[in-house]
């Protein structure tokens, strides 16, 4: 059995990097441990656990940027921000329904895995929200980077560096986050029975016009059946779905633009504040793949080429999907699949690079993960980088050694 | 200005170089005489100059590549240079160094609108993108005031910014992929057309690296859908804390507008001497709001923020009706850098960033320091993001003058870090603000960071002598102290 090291601060933290990277013991990096089934299986001497690490420490509205420790709960963060009206904007998914775990991850977790949700095609990801940190490395040393004002060039951006590392470069102690205003009225345009191509026609048409949706996502009729929102379950067809967010009198406006431009595409209908909010949660949150135990890929390509490759997927080998990002994001269910096969890692890797794009594990046995490729593999040129970038942070390999890539 | 000494071994190899590199390019292309490589002695921050060894001037990602696995073999010094517009001399020269030039790589490669990107060369001028796709009705956000002139490529090297980054970011906010020569030659993509990129976020370090991490050869910029509709308010206020207050207010009601800029007295004074924008000259402060969007939202917060510049005690207010009185507005805000030429023979503009609630302090506390030492300052500030740009006034001819105005420099951006904020919003560090990076970072955060450049030029051979006050061979960076299994468990809470 793993010990668990549970440092009460920055110096107990440094105290345990310093020995871990000493005795050459990986260590298995914990917030709240909600993502814990994420990336490849580790084999690791201890556990750390940053709970410690909690709570806001600065938070003015005006100033649109929050400071809280890496380990606050995301929870507690959305609520704070709720209450000054303001959010994250880029939309982070919860992961606990679709990975089966109650608990509710942390800010330094959602940073670690760069989560975003559907307004990413507006917002952008965790990472361009990310304004700073401090932070132990596996050198056991203290640094810091970045800084807490929304716009600042000062030295290289590490934040990006450290956003979507899983863990493997740093433990983060403290970040900072640009926050912004929430949208004051939400809705979502549907349009109905419409194939995968002619869904990323229609988004694209919506994105590439002036009305800003703030979401463009689609639901082939059998996972539309199972949605919790009546107009999407009761459609009997497809749905494609556009979020319009944002100032009252401009919401009714672009609804108004977008049913008339969709309307060439399918018979329209729109959901309105409750409706639209649990719709988009649920794409979000992946909920239609929740609470079973099929292996998930997430695959990211250029959004036009979302639909063909939806279609060469469906045809390919048994399996079910949705689409995010107008296109650009991929959520597939494998059909089949158990541990003796790769849940068809290299299939879909091949498909992925083959539109331009890449293709992840996000949920799968312990013993899938531990023998597949949960990640696109990288060229040569990019593995050569990646290893010396991780020398250079954690020379002693102690930092979730392993959990992207082997011997990373 | 200290840079890294010339290696006389490198100079002695000049004219084998000159032939080498006119192999790869032609010698058209290699400028070696003093006349031709006196345009690369500066940057946009003139105040340093330093001759080239050489100037190489590629046209293809080939010819940087042979270019670079050239240098990289012999050990020369490269430095990249976009349109030569860096504010914090980002493309000065190295004596012993070869300035590589993009300017040849200069065109539009493609323009997916179904993608809704564009993929160009990094010599393309910011401008010319959206004008390239201005008839399709997008447009590529980032708008540093240099736009006319600056590189595209310059702009990912500077993580460059712009009056509409609060509501549309930084240049690093709307990139997919960049493709990029590393100093041994190997050309390498980070990102694509996709929104992410799997392993670390390669194309997010790169951005903002200033030219040290590696050559870029070919950028994919997002383009969005042009704004219907963009109106701007122009409001004086009877002191520079009720202009403050109204950006916090503004903020505060959860509108973010498309732009959001503050002048102070004397940069108002001179903007309207130069210009005739119609600035309310009795005034301590001016706001120039721009709100963009459906007709119908930009008409909504026009008038809301009206009523919220009026709460906080605006002494006059007009709003934009017409495309031309919209511009006007801008008008004085955009040619404040040339407005202070007009008043002093040389200006010299600093770029921290602090919390907005610090404004009023730091602008006293400004003023205080410009009587100190004599110089006059006029303030822009991109105040929705607290991007504060001190233009300090002086004259270069009169002896002493420029250290004066550096040391004033330095105190202002030191006060900018006291304060909570940072040496650099937008402009990069350069060599302007390297001696400074100790005040807002430690010896172990420079460190850390250095170690990310060696992960890329393990010899320091891009750009050295910028962002980072002293050089580390990469061999000293990596060793680790270590204790050899001699630490015991150690003494923390175990479960």
């Amino acid at each position: 059995m793993a010990d668990t090291l549970q440092p009460r601060d920055q110096d107990d933290l440094l105290e345990a990097m310093t020995w871990a990277a000493d005795k050459g013991s990986p260590l298995e990096i914990v917030g709240s441990g909600s993502k814990r089934s994420l990336g490849r299986t580790m084999q690791c001497s201890a556990t750390l656990d940053l709970r410690a690490f909690a709570g806001i420490e600065e938070y003015e509205a005006a100033e649109l940027v929050l400071t809280a420790g890496a380990a606050t709960p995301l929870a507690e963060i959305e609520i704070a921000l709720a209450e000054a009206g303001q959010m994250l904007a880029f939309e982070p998914m919860d992961t606990g329904a679709l990975l089966g775990v109650e608990m509710s991850g942390t800010l330094g977790g959602l940073l670690a895995c760069n989560l975003s949700g559907p307004r990413r095609i507006r917002a952008g990801a965790a990472r361009d929200h990310f304004l700073g940190f401090s932070a132990v490395s596996g050198r056991a040393e203290r640094f810091k980077a970045g800084g807490k004002v929304v716009k600042n060039v000062t030295g290289y951006d590490l934040c990006k560096l450290l956003a979507g590392s899983h863990g493997t470069l740093a433990a983060l102690c403290e970040v900072s986050l640009k926050v912004l205003p929430r949208p004051e009225k939400t809705r979502t345009v549907l349009v109905f029975g419409l194939s995968e191509e002619r869904a990323v026609e229609a988004m694209g048409a919506a994105l590439s016009s002036s009305n800003e949706p703030s979401g463009a996502a689609f639901l082939p009729a059998k996972l539309a059946a199972h949605s919790g929102v009546d107009y999407v379950s009761g459609a009997g067809s497809s749905v494609t779905a556009m979020r319009v967010e944002g100032v009252d009198v401009s919401v009714d406006a672009r609804c108004q633009a977008l049913r008339e431009l969709l309307g060439a595409f399918g018979e329209t209908e729109e959901l309105h504040s409750s409706r639209s909010l649990k719709f988009w949660r649920e794409i979000r949150d992946v909920v239609p793949f929740a609470g079973d135990d099929r292996v998930v890929w997430r695959i990211s390509v250029p959004p036009a080429a979302g639909g063909a490759l939806a279609r060469k997927l469906i045809d390919a080998q048994p399996c079910e999907l949705f689409m995010d990002w107008g296109g650009g994001l991929l959520w597939v269910a494998m059909s089949t699949g158990g541990d003796g096969d790769d849940g068809g890692g290299a299939a879909l890797h091949k498909a992925a690079a083959a539109a331009g794009g890449h293709a992840s594990c996000v949920r799968a046995s312990a013993a899938l993960r531990g023998h597949i490729d949960v990640f696109q593999p990288m060229s040569p040129a990019l593995d050569g980088l990646t290893r010396r970038l991780k020398d250079g942070f954690d020379p002693a390999g102690i930092l979730n050694p392993g959990r992207m890539y082997a011997g990373i | 200005m200290q840079m890294p000494p010339a290696d006389p071994a490198i100079l002695e190899q000049r004219q084998s170089l000159i032939a080498a590199l006119g192999d790869i390019v032609g010698l058209d292309h290699v400028l070696a005489d003093e006349t031709s490589m006196r345009t690369y002695e500066s940057d946009g921050l003139s105040a340093y100059r330093q001759m080239p060894m050489l100037v190489v001037l590629p046209a293809t990602t080939a010819e940087v590549s042979a270019v670079m696995r050239l240098c990289g073999e012999r050990g020369v010094k490269l430095v990249p240079r976009g349109a030569g517009t860096s504010l914090s001399g980002g493309a000065l020269p190295l004596a012993d160094g070869v300035t590589l030039g993009l300017s040849r790589l200069n065109r539009i490669l493609e323009i997916d609108y179904a993608n809704r990107c564009a993929v160009v060369q990094p010599g393309v001028a910011n401008l010319a993108v959206s004008e390239a796709v201005e008839a399709a009705g997008f447009y590529y956000a980032p708008d540093p005031s240099s736009q006319i002139v600056c590189s595209v490529g310059g702009n990912v090297a500077e993580n460059s910014g712009g009056v509409h980054c609060l509501k549309y970011g930084l240049t690093t906010n709307n990139l997919l992929g960049i493709e990029m020569v590393m100093i041994d030659g190997e050309i390498v993509r980070f990102g694509g057309r996709q929104f992410d990129a799997p392993g670390y976020d390669m194309l997010g370090v790169v951005t903002g690296s200033e030219g040290m991490l590696g050559i870029i050869t070919e950028v994919t910029v997002r383009l969005l859908p042009k704004p219907p509709v963009a109106r701007a308010l122009l409001a004086g206020f009877p002191s520079n804390e009720s202009g403050g207050a109204c950006v916090a207010e503004i903020i505060g009601n959860g509108i973010i507008p498309a732009g959001l800029e503050m002048m102070d007295r004397p940069a108002i004074h001179a903007a309207e001497d130069f210009c005739h924008a119609g600035y309310p000259l009795d005034a301590e402060a001016i706001l120039i709001c721009e709100l963009d969007g459906p007709a119908v939202e930009v008409d909504a917060l026009i008038e809301q923020v009206s009523e919220l510049a009026n709460a906080c005690g605006a002494t006059s207010l007009k709003v934009s009706t017409t495309e031309d009185e919209r511009q006007k507005f801008w008008l004085g805000r955009k040619s404040a850098f040339p407005a202070a030429a007009r008043i002093a023979p040389d200006y010299y503009v600093m770029d921290g960033t602090i919390p907005r609630r610090r404004l009023s302090e730091v602008l006293r506390r400004i003023s205080e320091m410009s009587k100190e030492y004599d110089l006059p300052v006029a303030n822009v500030f991109h105040a929705g993001d607290g991007n504060l740009h001190p233009l300090i006034l002086y004259d270069a001819n009169n002896p002493g003058e420029l250290e004066k105005v550096e040391e004033l420099g330095a105190k202002i951006l030191t006060l900018c870090v006291e304060v909570g904020g940072v040496l650099t919003g937008e402009h990069g560090v350069g060599v302007e603000k390297r001696d400074l990076m100790p005040t807002m970072f430690t010896e172990d955060d420079i460190k850390q960071q250095q170690r990310v450049k060696c992960a890329f030029d393990p010899d320091h051979l891009l750009n050295p002598g910028k962002v980072f006050p002293t050089l580390h061979r990469c061999a000293e960076l990596g060793q680790m102290h270590v204790h050899h299994g001699e630490l015991p468990w150690p003494d923390i809470p175990r479960f």
